[in-house]
């Protein structure tokens, strides 16, 4: 049997669908910091490929109020389904809360890249932050708030440029 | 103990849990509209925005408390529908939530109460026995400990500024302080979540708020008011006549257009 996607289910096993679906998830990004994929953001807890031939997509999200939650929900659905990955069900799993620590490396780096200074890990909350654009630890932080929930506002003092800074949660 | 008397303590202890949610939850919410208030007056961007996130973190956690307390109340009530259809007197929220923004240091004072209350409350109700409000308070807590950080440095730098910001912030403190005790004085539906694991003892808050609360106005070299005279009963739906302002700008359009969609 073919499918939408023009992919034979039948003959698909679980853990390839599993998997196929895991890499079709590295491909969503996050709608506020496009350069991120959901994965490296680290709010994919689990997918499940279920016997009646769904797939159940468990997600963490960021921040309680995040606005971006409801579209990445619909669009994590929209891209397995395009996938040939439907029908797909997408929950919320509150516990364990989200922390900025699931962040891939792979993600730090392509935040750094995007210029926006990774978060330490929570448990080193001190260490110092570098500008993404100079390297300089000389820097201040402007404001505890930023222009999404998971962001605050940095100033380098060496090179005077503004920068946002991913928050330690 | 007859049947009745069998079946009796678990309604009462289900109605104890519906109360309670709809107490954080509304009050969560409330705040949220108040701080939503801000949005484009703060005196700077940075403080626009600080406002409006944490007003962004309050309302997703009453989202999800609220959700929760319409699958336990059964009456099939979402969350949209316990927000902008209930009346006044149905909202359960701290009466301190719903006091009007004043100016920024009667906002950050209200805030810096309110954040150094639900820090200790957050930390105890995600030991909860209930493991739904358990994980949401273990959610809602990481963000109120950055909530505290940004409405106590505020505290500070207002309370140990200029003459003026001192003298105004300690009359902020003085006004909204009487509004504090009602967050501590346990009642029947506090001692009953008590009684079954559910909510905290809130002598315990208390004493961490109060702990808190002296360091802060202690950096921010402000007095702490003397002890409340009065009492208020908003969490019993007795509020302040500030409430049913705000409900009418929060519900006026999901009232006049009923289950509209965009």
């Amino acid at each position: 049997m073919v499918n939408a996607g023009g992919v034979d289910v039948v003959r698909e096993t679980p853990s390839t669908r599993v998997a196929r679906a895991r890499a079709v998830l590295e491909t969503v990004p996050d709608p506020e910091i496009p350069v991120l994929s959901v994965v490296d953001l680290g709010i994919v807890r689990d997918v499940d490929a279920l016997a009646d031939g769904s797939l159940r997509v468990g997600l963490s999200p960021t921040y309680s109020g995040c606005p971006a939650t409801a579209t990445i929900r619909e669009d994590v659905a929209a891209a397995l389904e395009r996938a040939g990955l439907g029908p797909v069900r997408v929950v919320d799993v509150l516990s364990p809360a989200w922390s900025s620590d699931w962040i891939s490396e792979e993600g730090r780096r392509k935040l750094l890249e995007y210029g926006i200074a990774p978060p330490t890990r929570v448990d080193a909350p001190r260490l110092p932050v570098a500008c993404p654009r100079c390297g300089s630890v000389d820097t201040e932080r402007l404001s505890e708030f930023g222009s999404t929930p998971c962001k605050a506002l940095y100033r380098c003092r060496a090179c005077q440029e503004p920068f946002d800074r991913f928050k330690c949660l | 103990m007859s049947a009745t008397g069998e079946i009796a303590p678990s309604r009462d202890a289900s109605r104890a849990q519906l109360e309670y949610l709809l107490r954080l939850g509304d009050t969560s919410l409330v705040l949220a509209q108040r701080l939503g208030e801000w949005i484009g007056h703060a005196p700077a961007i940075e403080e626009d925005l600080g406002l409006a996130n944490t007003a962004l973190d309050l309302l997703g956690q009453a989202r999800l408390l609220l959700a929760y307390a319409g699958e336990v109340e059964g009456r099939g009530r979402g969350e949209d529908d316990l927000a902008f259809l209930r009346e006044e007197a149905e909202y359960r929220n701290a009466t301190l939530a719903e006091m009007p923004n004043g100016d920024f240091g009667d906002t950050i004072v209200r805030q810096l109460l309110i954040d150094a209350y639900q820090v200790p409350l957050y930390e105890r109700l995600a030991g909860s026995r209930d493991p739904r409000l358990a994980e949401i308070a273990a959610k809602a807590l990481k963000e109120s400990r950055y909530h505290l950080r940004y409405s106590a440095g505020w505290v500070v730098r207002l309370g140990d500024g200029t003459e003026e910001s001192h003298t105004r912030v300690q009359a902020s403190l003085e006004r909204l302080w009487p509004y504090t005790l009602e967050l501590f004085d346990a009642d029947e539906i506090d001692r009953g979540v008590l009684a079954s694991g559910v909510g905290p003892d809130l002598a315990a808050v208390q004493g961490e708020w109060s702990a808190r609360i002296d360091a802060v106005l202690a950096e921010a070299t402000l007095a702490r008011p003397a002890a409340p005279r009065y009492r208020w009963y908003g969490k019993q739906g007795r509020h302040s006549e500030h409430l049913g302002h705000l409900l009418a700008e929060m519900q006026h359009l999901p009232r006049i257009h009923p289950g509209a969609r965009w």
